[in-house]
Formats: C-alpha cells, sequence, structure tokens
C-alpha cells in the first residue's frame, strides 16, 4: 500500500548536492581549509607556549574586575587553571579555549547582523525563523558530515560545525530585543529625525544589549559545548580526551577532562554574564 | 500667521481604508465603520489652524484620536487624506529626507511616558536631537546645559533619568525638545503621568517658559482643568472628530454640542467662589516715593504690561502701563501723576468669580480687589479660568 512510489532517493541527492557544493566553492574551502587553519592552529600553540603561571595571573585579574572586585570567581578560577595544569592538561585547554573563541566570535560576527536584520524585516524572519529551528533541532552530529567534506578534518571543520549549532541562540535574542525596544523610545527616536542607521546605533543596539548579551552567553556556551563533538572530527583539546578514555572505557582520565571542561565552561559562562551587568 | 495648517485630515487604521472613508462621507458612526470594515477611525476629516506663539490644547476623552492627530503633524503616522501644512509646506506629501530634517529643525515631541533613554545621563538625554543632526561635541553640550537651565536641571546634567522623580523625568524630555530651538513642540500627556501637585507646577513652569519663548505649542491632554489652565484655544475631540474649536472662555460659555456641555457641566463650582480665593499679591509702586524710575524696573523685571499704583497706606491710586512709563522716563519727569490712570476694574473681597469672570473680559489690566480702598490683591484671567475649571481656586502664590 504504502510502497506506490520508490524510495526516494534524498539521501542521493544530498550527496549529489554537497558534492557538487564542495567543487564549486573548492576556491573558497581550500583557502579557509589553510590559511584560516593555520591561523587558528598558530593562535593555540602560541596561547600553549605562554607561561601558564602568567595566564592564570591574567584571567584571576580579569575575573576580579569584571565581577565587580568580588575574589569568589578569581579564587575559582586559581584553583581550577591550576588544577587543569597539574593534570598536565594545560596544552588542551588552550586549544578548546581557542576552538572555543574563534567559534563563538564567528557565530556573533553572523549571528547580531542576522538577528537585526530579522528584527527589521518581517520577511527576513519568516525565513530566518524555521532555518533556526532546522539549526537547533538536527542533532549535532550530523553537521559533523559536511564539515568533514568542506573542511577536512582537524580545528576548522570542529569550528564549523560549532558554528552551525552556536549561532542560532545570539540571532534569537539580537531580534527579541530590538523588538522589545518600548514603542515609546522608537518613537522618540523617530520624532528627533533619526536616519535608520542612527537609531539603530544610537537607541535600538544600546536598549536591546541586555537581551542580545543573553544570546552571545547561550553561543558561547553552546560552543564550548561541541567540543566533545569537535573532537570526532578531529579538533585536539579536552575533548579529544575526554572521547579518547570513552573509546578505551578509561573513566579516571574521562571524569578530569571532563572536569577541565567545567571549569573552562564556568569562567566562560561568568565572565561573560557579568560584561553584560557592566 | 499661522505655522499648523490642517486640512481635512484622516486617519483610518487597518486595511479597507477606502471603503470606510466612503462610509464616513455617507454619515456612519466609530463603530458601524469598525463593525462593518474592520477598520478602526483614528482621526476623522480634522482642519484647524495654529498661530505662531500659541498654545493650541487638544483634549478628548481616551481613544478619541488625540495621540494619532498629534503624530499625525509629525508624520509619525501616516495620514490616509489630507494636508498637514507646517510654515507653509506639506508634510503629508513630502519624502523621507525632507521629513527627517522638519522633525530634526521645526518639530519637537514630548511624552507622556517622557521616552527617556535610560542608558543615556541626563545631558546626554538633552543632546539627543543634536547628536542626531551632527552637531559637535561642545556645541551641542552647551546648548543642551543652557535647555536643561531653562527646566531647573542644571545641576543634575550627570544622573541617569531612573535617578530622577517623574516631575523631573519630564523636564529633561521638555529640555530635550527644547534644546533643538525648535518652532513648534508637540506634547501628548505630556503630564499626565504626574501627580497632581507636580503636575500643575510643571503647568506653571510650561506657562512660565512660553512667556519668554514664544514657541507654538501643540498640547494634548484628557484633563479639562488643565486645557483651560494652559490653553489660549482648545479643540475638543470625540470619536476622532473635532467637535469644538475655541478659547477656554467660548467652550466654557457656549458649548457647542451636548458632548461638549457634559464636559465642561461639573466646572461650574464658580459660585461659592470669590475675589479673595483667586488673588494673587500685587506687584505695586508708591506714588509718594517712586518716579518712572522705578515703575519701569518692576515692569521690566516682572515682564508686566501695566503696574499698580498705591500710596503709603496702600490706598489704591490707579495703574500705569508700561508705554507710558517709558516715555514719561524718557523725558525725565520725576513722579507718576501725569501718567496715571483711573479705568481700572475693582472688586470687593466677596465678589463671586462669575461676576469677575463678565468684567475680566474686556479689562485692560488685572482685576484689583479693594477693601476700603486698600488694594488686597489682584486677579489675572488665568486664574478665573483656571477657578472655574477646577473649583479649588488657590492660586500657588496667594
Ligand atoms: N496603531 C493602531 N492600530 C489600530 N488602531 C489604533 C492604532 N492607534 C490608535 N488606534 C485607535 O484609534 C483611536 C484613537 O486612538 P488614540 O489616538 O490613541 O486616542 P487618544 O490618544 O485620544 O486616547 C482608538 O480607537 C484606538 O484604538
Ligand atoms: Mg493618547
Amino acid at each position: 500500500m504504502l510502497d506506490f512510489i520508490p524510495k526516494i532517493p534524498l539521501a542521493d541527492w544530498v550527496n549529489t548536492a554537497v558534492e557538487r557544493i564542495q567543487d564549486t566553492f573548492e576556491f573558497i574551502f581550500d583557502p579557509i581549509k589553510e590559511d584560516f587553519g593555520g591561523f587558528v592552529e598558530s593562535t593555540a600553540e602560541w596561547l600553549s607556549q605562554i607561561p601558564p603561571i602568567l595566564v592564570i595571573i591574567i584571567v584571576a585579574l580579569m575575573t576580579f574586575f569584571v565581577s565587580g572586585k568580588k575574589f569568589g570567581l578569581s579564587i575559582f578560577a586559581i584553583v581550577g587553571l591550576w588544577f587543569v595544569y597539574n593534570q598536565e592538561l594545560w596544552e588542551q585547554l588552550m586549544y578548546t579555549f581557542t576552538l572555543v573563541v574563534f567559534a563563538s566570535l564567528i557565530s556573533i560576527i553572523i549571528g547580531i547582523p542576522a538577528g537585526i536584520w530579522m528584527s527589521k524585516s518581517k520577511w527576513a524572519q519568516a525565513i530566518i525563523t524555521p532555518i533556526l529551528d532546522f539549526m537547533q533541532t538536527m542533532p549535532a552530529f550530523v553537521y559533523l558530515i559536511p564539515a568533514v567534506v568542506f573542511f577536512g578534518i582537524g580545528m576548522v571543520p570542529g569550528i564549523f560545525a560549532s558554528v552551525v549549532f552556536a549561532t542560532p541562540p545570539v540571532v534569537r535574542f539580537t531580534n527579541l530585543g530590538i523588538r522589545q525596544v518600548s514603542a515609546e523610545l522608537v518613537e522618540a527616536a523617530d520624532a528627533f529625525g533619526t536616519t535608520g542607521s542612527q537609531k539603530l546605533f544610537k537607541v535600538e543596539l544600546p536598549m536591546a544589549r541586555k537581551t542580545i548579551m543573553a544570546g552571545v552567553n547561550q553561543t558561547v556556551m553552546l560552543a564550548l559545548s561541541m567540543v566533545v563533538i569537535a573532537s570526532m572530527i578531529g579538533s585536539p583539546g579536552l575533548g579529544d580526551e575526554v572521547l579518547t578514555a570513552l573509546q578505551r572505557s578509561q573513566e579516571g582520565p574521562g571524569f578530569v577532562a571532563g572536569l577541565g571542561i567545567v571549569i573552562l565552561a564556568i569562567i566562560i559562562d561568568r565572565v561573560s554574564q557579568n560584561l553584560n551587568k557592566g | 500667521m499661522s505655522v499648523i495648517k490642517v486640512n481635512n485630515l484622516s486617519k483610518v487604521f487597518g486595511k479597507k481604508t477606502k471603503e470606510a472613508l466612503s462610509l464616513l462621507d455617507e454619515g456612519y458612526k466609530k463603530e458601524e465603520i469598525l463593525k462593518k470594515t474592520g477598520c478602526t477611525v483614528g482621526v476623522n476629516r480634522a482642519s484647524f489652524e495654529v498661530e505662531e506663539g500659541e498654545v493650541f490644547v487638544i483634549m478628548g476623552l481616551s481613544g478619541s484620536g488625540k495621540s494619532t492627530l498629534v503624530r499625525l503633524l509629525n508624520r509619525l503616522i501616516d495620514p490616509t487624506e489630507g494636508d498637514v501644512e507646517v510654515g507653509g509646506e506639506n508634510l503629508a506629501k513630502v519624502g523621507k529626507e525632507r521629513l527627517r530634517k522638519v522633525r530634526r529643525e521645526k518639530m519637537s515631541m514630548v511624552f507622556q511616558k517622557f521616552g527617556l533613554f535610560p542608558f543615556r545621563t541626563v545631558l546626554e538625554n538633552t543632546e539627543f536631537g543634536l547628536e542626531i543632526q551632527g552637531i559637535n561635541k561642545e556645541e551641542r553640550a552647551n546648548k543642551a546645559k543652557e535647555a536643561l537651565e531653562l527646566v531647573g536641571l542644571g545641576s543634575f546634567i550627570h544622573q541617569y533619568p531612573d535617578q530622577l522623580s517623574g516631575g523631573m523625568q519630564q523636564r529633561v524630555g521638555l529640555a530635550r525638545a527644547l534644546a533643538n530651538d525648535p518652532e513648534v513642540l508637540l506634547m501628548d500627556e505630556a503630564f499626565s503621568a504626574l501627580d497632581p501637585l507636580i503636575r500643575k507646577d510643571m503647568q506653571d513652569e510650561l506657562l512660565d517658559l512660553q512667556e519668554k519663548m514664544q514657541k507654538t505649542i501643540i498640547f494634548i491632554t484628557h484633563d479639562l482643568d488643565e486645557a483651560l489652565r494652559i490653553g489660549d484655544r482648545i479643540a475638543l475631540m470625540k470619536d476622532g472628530s473635532i467637535v469644538q474649536i475655541g478659547t477656554p472662555e467660548e467652550i466654557l460659555v457656549n458649548p457647542a454640542n451636548d458632548y461638549v456641555e457634559r464636559f465642561v457641566e461639573d466646572v461650574d463650582r464658580s459660585k461659592v467662589l470669590t475675589a479673595s480665593h483667586i488673588m494673587k499679591r500685587p506687584e505695586t509702586v508708591d506714588i509718594e516715593k517712586h518716579g518712572p524710575r522705578v515703575a519701569l524696573e518692576r515692569i521690566r523685571e516682572q515682564g508686566l504690561s501695566s503696574i499698580y499704583v498705591v500710596d503709603r497706606s496702600k490706598q489704591l491710586k490707579g495703574y500705569v502701563i508700561a508705554e507710558d512709563v517709558k516715555a514719561a522716563r524718557e523725558k525725565e519727569e520725576k513722579d507718576l501723576h501725569t501718567i496715571l490712570r483711573t479705568d481700572m476694574p475693582t472688586v470687593g473681597l466677596e465678589a463671586p468669580i462669575h461676576e469677575i469672570f463678565e468684567i475680566i473680559h474686556d479689562a485692560p489690566v488685572p482685576v484689583a480687589v479693594v477693601e476700603e480702598g486698600k488694594l488686597k490683591g489682584i486677579i489675572v484671567r488665568g486664574a478665573v479660568i483656571a477657578a472655574l475649571a477646577n473649583g479649588s481656586g488657590v492660586t500657588e502664590d496667594a
């Protein structure tokens, strides 16, 4: 009964499409893979070469000032980072951090303008909303496949998959934040003769700042949550340690590396939340 | 000269605006049109002119279309039909660029809930309009500070709006509008969110400012007392239409229809109030001591056009007008006897308000309140109208 149409070759179509894209855009993908990949790698290496004690001091100072001159977070950062160093996971931490920073930055650079566009145009909203839904509901593993096809293995495909997975919140929150600006303030801006971009930069974005920063925070956290998955396509770092431990059923090292991720997550989360308040 | 000229201006919210307009032509009411077409009539064929330097009040109940009408004037809302001429230019027809220029330079708006930017300081809020025009930092700070001085907030410039009381916040709103030095001020229920007492202060202050600056002001309110207090003329709106335009006296004395009458009927508390309730302390010169020089000084200081003259025991002698005093001063006369006038209206302390209302109409100077020949106080036109309006009659400086 149900077989009146033979199996639709959707998977084949997707294969062909991906191949096409790969061939057509080789001139983009290849330089990204080579040049950007090289840049990311050397950033991570450079970070790993900074003496850990220096990094710990800088982070401690930064958390101290960001959290309004309270000691709690700084103490946590000092102890947490020292622990990671003590477990000989310092280099992995630097790689993971690099991955998260690049993925977050790219997500934000794409996400905020997309959110702005969405807030300004009914059409953009109608088109972008289902795309975001799709991006968020699709299991994150699925993004690994095109990531590998386009960018091979290493840090770049990891960043690519993380960006796809982590961008939606910042887009949504930017859109929401701008749409929530009170009608009277928008009217006030209009009544004083603002142009579109004056209104955006002088009224809407400052008013939406807190909401947008909440989106940024979520985006960063999602990017961090991708590090284990990204390690499956060869992104080095703490995620890779977890994955290796998993493959070898070594609870101990797996737990320790996982703890490292948690420490990084807490520091990044608190810092980005406090930036929001300030 | 009229600064604003509104002709046959309509706004219909909804999709079938043409249909709604033609139903309006056929005499259908607002509710019927809503039922038939799903469209809301915001403003229905409004026509009026506002003179330069006039305070033109638009009054009506909530939902009568006041906010819509005022937003049609600077085109925050696009009209469905009709013309809005500002300084001879039809804003309904101009392009975006030009409209922006008009909003930047000619018309500023003050909002009911103040519309201040919470992330900007008082000074930065006040600078907003100038910043938008691309005026350099120094100049805009100077102009903004000037405007803030004008509304009495000179020492609060580095505070944020949420650190100020409602009344002060609205002063910032007013300063922001004034900093642009616009020809026209649009004020949509600007004082409605304030406590009654603060509201009265703000009304007085607006009138004071207006005396100095002579802007053209369109003031929206749902409150008759407020309208009577500050309006040179009042337009009454109902269901999107203007039902009467007139001076406060005209509205009170000759309500155009039942609607207006109902609006003003509980205003008639005039009989219980007397001159003593609404008079204020007179500004005087002493005929035995003072000559034209002192008289002129006082007249200038207080911004008067005339001043009452008394003798040492406060007996009312008459009044002198500014022009005469000036002339006398030029001729270097030593006293006021030659220019003294005595045709002033006088009433007793117990005179009821409606009596004063009748004589104040064509009086050349404020009414003198006299007891046993002594000048006890003076009554200005505004005080009578305010008293008729709100019945309290107690003027702040009485
Ligand atoms: N954006 C809008 N869309 C639809 N109807 C509106 C809109 N704005 C105002 N109205 C309607 O127009 C009428 C006049 O509203 P408004 O001008 O706000 O009155 P007021 O300021 O006198 O209280 C009301 O019936 C209101 O519901
Ligand atoms: Mg209103």
